[in-house]
């Protein structure tokens, strides 16, 4: 599968959607050249706010700015984003659910050089707790661009979750994307599995291997983490024996909360979390070496649909 | 100038929005006694001398803007608001009830409340963010922000400080009611963070001090800071805790304490309520 930057394209819809709606305006904390929220300074500087390396003030003049009727988006590395102005997000933005849209860039373990200070294993969970919040992972690059286009039309705080690195493009351009709507990417009937940003590639992977095996996954792309009806994720498990969630976050109050939440009434459906287990990050040379090292991998996921499936 | 007559009304204001703070709180609940009394002439001259807003259309665009970042005061804007008409005066006795509309801090599902504060140095952050947009908007409203002095310990406060400067937001006046008493005592004893005016300065401001309790001087001020250019104005008022009530006069126990029903006569009759007939 072909990969590409989520990130630039992020940075690209906005500057595509900044032309058609002058109320977009953008903030940024000194990381924009990694956010890609650099790209709107170059076409509207008067729209850009560089506002140093000061995460608390930044959410709280968005919240200013939205109360005068702008659109907001501030921007850091999610672990910041979500983590640093934490109150600010709390108390200004969401409590009077303010118009202002979060992205939190390098989310997850993706800045895998930097170590346990810059990945964020907690921002779902934090985001999520708050009343009013709207909660993103996009899949790929693809799904990016309709997500932003999303955020610019829905009229409430969201925060926006984004990989740092180049990830495999899975959906496709033609399909449309709309907030809460779970979207299925592999069709099956024994397991669902519920993955998303960099674990939904993971999940094809195990989906297709244990399809040899005569194991049919079903594999749903869970890019809205809030708002998610019950409905809808009961929906999606419809006949299956078993549920797992995946993601590149701590187990704790992320998407596996989420799903396992919507699921409690459904006593003979086991689940199996596949995320970080309560544990910090740290540094590594690759992408790849830091998710295999917290076990976020194609095969985590095999094993969790067979013991499931053994439940 | 303006007339002594003039001052005069904006004095006697002030009083009667002291009176409606107390017999907001009454006998027996807590209430933000001192922290509303020592603003509440900075907040007369605002609402009663300089700011143009329309009661009956609270939103409109080209309004100035209020906000109180010492949300805990909000007892005192709630006074103004409901004398101004933004609501009904009979919402001032139901101040905190369960599903009431005046919340212990202000809320923005009151006509007149502009943000959500009262978390602690928050305000001037939000206040930017108006003054930024306002200008993007080409609009000459002005923003107006009170913070306390107890407040000042946030660091958020000074992140935003130095974004005002940093925007040169001369459409931004923030005051410092500098009351010089936090919840659990005196400032200069409990965490001292003075001298509070030369900080402002060396992030960019022009400052202005004053006596916050004398009406020519804050109406003189907010002139001052109208012809300001380039960089945004803070005014330090010098407060007293409590003020225009004796016993809650630099007072700590009535940052948020409660009046005995004698206190509560007693501070009625020092803000000169008249009583009604029976």
């Amino acid at each position: 599968m072909k990969k590409e930057s989520l990130r630039l394209a992020y940075g690209q819809a906005l500057v595509e959607l900044g032309r058609e709606d002058e109320r977009i305006v953008v903030l940024e904390a000194d990381l924009g050249k990694s956010t890609m929220s650099i790209l709107f300074q170059e076409e509207y500087p008067d729209r850009y706010f560089e506002m140093g390396i000061a995460e608390a003030n930044m959410a709280g003049t968005a919240a200013g700015l939205s109360l005068v009727g702008k659109i907001p988006f501030i921007h850091s590395f999610a672990v910041f984003a979500s983590g640093r102005a934490y109150d600010q997000i709390r108390q200004s933005i969401a409590l009077v659910g303010l118009n202002v849209k979060i992205c939190g860039s390098s989310a997850g373990l993706s800045d895998f050089g930097d170590g346990a200070t810059h990945q964020s294993i907690e921002d779902m969970a934090l985001m999520r707790a708050n009343p009013n919040m709207t909660v993103l992972v996009p899949v790929d690059a693809v799904e990016t661009r309709k997500m932003v286009k999303a955020m610019v039309d829905w009229d409430g705080p969201v925060y926006i979750r984004i990989n740092r690195n180049d990830l495999p493009v899975i959906t496709d351009p033609d399909s449309d994307f709309e907030i809460g709507k779970l979207q299925v990417v592999r069709d099956g009937s024994d397991v669902a599995v519920f993955a998303n940003g960099v674990m939904v590639s993971m999940a094809l992977e195990a989906a297709e291997e244990l399809a040899k095996d005569g194991i049919s996954v079903k594999v749903i792309n869970a890019s809205t983490v809030k708002p998610l009806t019950d409905e809808e994720v009961l929906a999606h498990v419809e006949g299956c024996r078993g549920v797992v969630t995946a993601e590149e976050h701590s187990i704790i109050g992320g998407l596996g909360s989420a799903v396992a939440s919507a699921l409690r009434r459904k006593r003979d459906l086991p689940i199996e979390f596949v995320g970080v287990r309560d544990s910090f990050g740290t540094s590594a040379l690759s992408y790849e070496e830091l998710l295999n090292h917290y076990g976020l991998t194609a095969d985590a996921i095999k094993d969790a649909v067979k013991v499931v499936l053994e439940g | 100038m303006i007339s002594d007559e003039r001052i005069k009304q904006l004095e006697d204001k002030a009083r009667q929005l002291r009176l409606s703070v107390v017999e907001m709180i009454g006998v027996g609940p807590v209430g933000h006694l001192g922290g509303s009394c020592s603003c509440a002439d900075i907040v007369t001259a605002l609402y009663y001398y300089r700011m143009n807003f329309d009661p009956k259309d609270p939103r409109k665009p080209d309004r100035d803007r209020f906000l109180l970042s010492k949300g805990h005061a909000a007892l005192v804007q709630y006074a103004a608001l409901a004398d101004l008409g933004f609501f009904p005066k009979e919402e001032l006795r139901r101040v905190k009830v369960l599903g009431g509309m005046l919340q212990g801090h202000p809320d923005m599902n009151t006509p007149g409340i502009e943000a959500n504060t009262g978390s602690l140095g928050q305000g001037l952050s939000i206040a930017n963010g108006m003054a930024l947009g306002l200008r993007l908007d080409g609009l000459t409203s002005k923003v107006f922000v009170v913070l306390g002095d107890g407040e000042l310990a946030e660091g958020q406060v000074w992140e935003a400080a130095m974004a005002s400067a940093n925007f040169k937001l001369d459409n931004l006046l923030a005051f410092v009611d500098q009351n010089a008493l936090q919840a659990t005592g005196p400032i200069v004893e409990r965490f001292d963070l003075n001298p509070i005016a030369p900080k402002w300065a060396a992030f960019g401001w022009h400052v202005i001090e004053i006596d916050g309790h004398n009406m020519r001087e804050i109406v003189a001020a907010i002139d001052e800071a109208d012809t300001v250019k380039g960089r945004p104005t803070v005014i330090i008022a010098k407060t007293v805790k409590g003020k225009g009530v004796s016993f809650a006069e630099n007072n700590p126990a009535f940052h948020n304490g409660a009046m005995t029903a004698e206190q509560y006569e007693q501070a009625r009759r020092e803000l000169g309520a008249v009583e009604e007939g029976c």
